[in-house]
């Protein structure tokens, strides 16, 4: 139920903020150096690196709930303890991949 | 293509029932489902291989056909899978038909022209943007 919800909320964000920041993101990197800057400073201060946290998370939990429901379509995982095991283990796994690739950005394995 | 006949003949008669396409439309979905899902692994590990992420070396890797051809593959993608997932979420919540109707005209116009935007926009790094 909770893993259910939260998939919708997730692609919600990822489409209407994830790739409005995609285009952005291209049209910056097109647009020149001056333009590229201004997304740079954006994007690095504290909003624009909670936002980028945000979505890092929402798509990891997206990803690993999709694989679940796509492991679900093929009519497998429905037993209580394996549904339940499966909709922790995405909740744990998304927190887990965004803690690492954060750390890996932020300069903690340099 | 159809996955079997799930209305009843009242229901048929009463244009009721399954639109005899859905099973086509739910293994497409998948389809890209699957491909975002490569596809993603791709853009995030390229982020992080990357040296840096300043605009030259971002130049640099969209220009190669390594880094554009699965980054408009991406592009193409998420979008038609965004606007796969928000149409499910108007077919659940927004009952009824003419709101239905407009919101998937709104939804379709909005990707449709957010990919154009973005592929416009690759394009013109791949195909030569000032360094």
């Amino acid at each position: 139920m909770l893993v259910s919800i939260l998939h919708r909320v997730t692609g919600g964000a990822l489409t209407v903020a994830g790739l409005a920041l995609l285009t952005w993101w291209l049209i910056a990197i097109a647009a020149g150096p001056e333009a590229y800057a201004r997304f740079a400073v954006v994007a690095t201060s504290p909003l624009g690196l909670i936002v980028l946290i945000g979505l890092t998370w929402a798509f990891f939990q997206h990803f690993f709930s999709g694989l679940r429901h796509l492991v679900m379509d093929v009519g497998a995982g429905f037993e209580l303890a394996t549904n339940k095991r499966m909709a922790i283990g995405t909740i744990v796994a998304a927190l887990i991949f965004t803690v690492l690739t954060w750390a890996y950005l932020l300069g903690a394995f340099a | 293509m159809s996955i079997g006949k799930s209305s009843t003949p009242l229901g048929q008669v009463r244009g009721l029932g399954s639109a005899r396409s859905g099973g086509g439309h739910w293994l497409e979905e998948r389809l890209i489902s699957v491909a975002v899902t490569l596809l993603s692994v791709w853009f995030i590990a390229s982020l992080l291989w990357l040296p840096s992420l300043d605009q030259r070396t971002l130049i640099e890797w969209l220009r190669s056909p390594i880094g554009a051809v699965p980054m408009a593959l991406f592009v193409v993608l998420s979008f038609a899978h965004g606007l796969d997932g928000l149409k499910v979420v108007v077919d659940d919540y927004v009952h009824d038909e003419g709101n239905h109707a407009a919101a998937n005209i709104v939804l379709t116009f909005a990707a449709v022209g957010g990919a154009a935007f973005a592929l416009f926009a690759l394009a013109k790094i791949a195909f030569g943007a000032a360094a």
